[in-house]
């Protein structure tokens, strides 16, 4: 046996083992070719949303740039001027609705990411405590969870709304309220799982603080079913916001989620101009149909049960 | 199970009790009730005669007392918009709003149970592919959206059938449904579709993942290592099993039929209790709003109280001591 054979069989050995969870992670999930093309949608459209106002062809809330004359044209009209092409038509008020649309992302990607992760940050917190703290304060926290998850979200949503009225703002609060409890389930069962762990243990016997305990060992473990279920409930939240504007209870008329946008073209499609409603709905449902398909691939990959 | 039965309509009373303290919190102290209950030219004098009137003058606990009180009674004003009592106001919605939440969650049952288990049984067919993948696309098309583009097909392309209201009702039991009239069931057609979109996506995953389960099942092995005919092993092995949780989700989602009727309805004009709230927030009808809220806060706990029975006496293995109450 001579030491090169041994030494290859070495360097094979730690190659292998260098592979990092993150890594094997990525690998994994590149398996899915859907998933992938999901986040490739996914990241277009955040930087379709971000780069809205230099993307664009107008700027849909400037009235110096609308013209009342261009309204309701049928989508590859041009402009009266000859000036611009409008691809996916114009709104009631000569509004080119690719611009629309692009500037409406904006307010959805916003109103969903910032209000699931509000929701996240709350909910889990709550769920890492009661589930470290046990007790009382387990006790009010999940019989919290219970009563706000025997309503459905859209109701809990449309109560708050209606007492609080329009406003982008109010949406985000009315969301976090609706979703908080899910994020809490989920953190308090994957935590309770890990809190027996010896790595736990060891922390305590080390007297760390319990806050660091609970955020520095206990929430990093506890990340992979609150990932899946953080996409879930993204697409879900940026569905609600729709639903909501689309009720007229949501965002404010000056300020157009996609959910917007489709009430407003509601009264025209009954006289057969389609694409006021339709395109938005497209834009809102290719966002949620990608998620949705990252998130069903993320649930595969995390999923403990799998890996053993 | 009395004992079980009698904690669980404690819990049950005290979440309403939680519920109107909300409910109240919201109406008087977020909005602000005397501003909606004078007209905008009021002076000073009828703004204090007002405030006397409805007894905001008096502490808050005496006001939720108040409210309390009246809420026991079913009696939560008049409506600002019918001049009629709140609460029969919303009776008289409710029936339309039942009938569209039934006729959707059976639908869900006819059309996603045969397609769960045609997905369940042949997995790798292109078929069942197709119906999965349809499930995604259900879960994830927004209801209303989907509403428009029916009206958009049916209604103004095809003019097959009609986009809004009930069309003709007949009374049985007292009560108007749309059902007993061919021109009411032509009505039914389209909101009862959208309304069970999401719910058929949901119950073709739940069967389809229910036969997965019980098709390597020792039993059925047996049933079928002992001759027993396909149809036979199917119709009564694997779907006695499934309808557990069948029936508990299908009672489960109810709830959330009639939630997302608020939806259905504003697209269809259907005259259910959901447009009823919608057109309610937009006047700023506040008795409305709050009969509305109490109500629904009733057919939930309801609701959640019916299935939590029911899943006890479906599944025997679920044990009633009165610690996991």
């Amino acid at each position: 046996m001579s030491f090169d054979t041994t030494d290859d069989n070495v360097t094979v050995r730690t190659k292998v083992s260098r592979e990092t969870p993150a890594r094997r992670f990525m690998r994994e999930f590149a398996a899915s070719r859907l998933a992938v093309a999901s986040l490739v949608v996914l990241a277009l459209v955040v930087l379709l949303a971000i780069f809205a106002s230099v993307i664009a062809p107008q700027n849909p809330y400037s009235l110096l740039q609308l013209n009342v004359m261009n309204g309701q044209l049928p989508p590859g009209s041009s402009s009266l001027d000859g000036s611009q092409v409008f691809w996916l038509g114009t709104d009631d008020q000569g509004r080119d609705m690719l611009s629309g649309i692009l500037y409406g992302l904006r307010i959805s990607l916003g109103v969903g990411v910032s209000s699931a992760l509000v929701g996240a940050v709350i909910g889990t917190s709550l769920g890492l405590i009661a589930a470290y703290l046990g007790g009382r304060i387990e006790t009010f926290i999940m019989r919290l969870v219970d009563l706000q998850l025997s309503f459905p979200a859209i109701l809990v949503a449309l109560m708050i709304l209606a007492f609080l009225g329009k406003g982008i703002l109010n949406v985000v609060i009315a969301l976090v309220i609706a979703e908080w409890a899910i994020y809490a389930r989920t953190a308090r069962g994957a935590a309770l799982a890990e809190r027996r762990k010896e790595y736990i243990e060891a922390a305590e016997a080390l007297d760390v603080p319990r806050l660091r305990i609970v955020f520095h060992h206990l929430l990093p473990n506890c990340l992979p079913p609150l990932i899946v279920v953080a996409t879930a409930q993204l697409a879900r939240a940026i569905v609600l916001e729709a639903t909501l504007s689309f009720l007229g209870v949501g965002v404010p008329v000056t300020q157009p989620s996609l959910g917007l946008l489709v009430a407003n073209g509601y009264q025209y499609m009954l006289y057969g101009q389609y694409w006021i409603s339709f395109f938005p709905g497209l834009a809102l449902l290719i966002i949620i149909v990608a998620i949705n398909l990252v998130g069903d691939r993320l649930r595969d990959v995390l999923n403990p049960r799998r890996q053993a | 199970m009395f004992a079980w039965l009698i904690r669980r309509l404690g819990q049950a009373f005290i979440v309403m009790l939680i519920m109107t303290v909300i409910v109240f919190i919201g109406v008087s102290v977020i909005g602000d009730p005397v501003q909606t209950l004078l007209p905008p030219d009021a002076d000073q004098a009828e703004r204090l005669r007002v405030i006397a009137q409805f007894g905001l003058d008096k502490p808050l606990w005496e006001q939720y007392l108040v409210f309390l009180e009246g809420a026991v009674h079913g009696n939560f004003g008049q409506s600002f918009v019918f001049g009629q009592p709140a609460l029969s106001v919303i009776f008289q919605r409710m029936p339309a709003t039942f009938e569209l939440a039934l006729s959707a969650t059976l639908l869900s049952a006819i059309v996603g149970v045969p397609l769960g288990l045609y997905a369940g049984l042949r997995p790798d067919s292109p078929v069942s592919k197709t119906i999965m993948g349809g499930s995604v696309l259900g879960f994830s098309l927004p209801t209303f959206w989907v509403g428009l583009l029916l009206i958009m097909v049916f209604a103004v392309g095809l003019g097959w059938l009609p986009a809004s209201g009930r069309g003709a009702t007949r009374e049985f039991l007292g009560v108007q449904w749309s059902f007993l009239t061919w021109d009411g069931i032509q009505h039914l057609i389209l909101p009862s579709i959208n309304l069970a979109l999401f719910q058929i996506a949901m119950m073709v995953r739940l069967v389809r993942a229910g036969v997965s389960e019980i098709l390597p099942q020792e039993y059925v092995k047996f049933a079928r290592a002992k001759g027993v005919a396909e149809l036979r092993v199917i119709g009564v092995h694997v779907m006695k099993n499934i309808m557990i949780p069948v029936v508990t989700i299908s009672g489960l989602e109810f709830g959330t039929v009639i939630a997302f009727s608020v939806v259905t309805e504003s697209i269809f004009s259907w005259p259910g209790m959901g447009k009823l709230i919608i057109d309610s927030i937009y006047q700023l009808d506040r008795p409305m709003i709050v009969a509305y809220l109490m109500i629904i806060v009733l057919i939930f706990v309801v609701i959640n109280l019916v299935v939590d029975v029911l899943y006890t006496l479906l599944d025997p293995r679920v044990r009633l001591d009165s610690r996991s109450g």
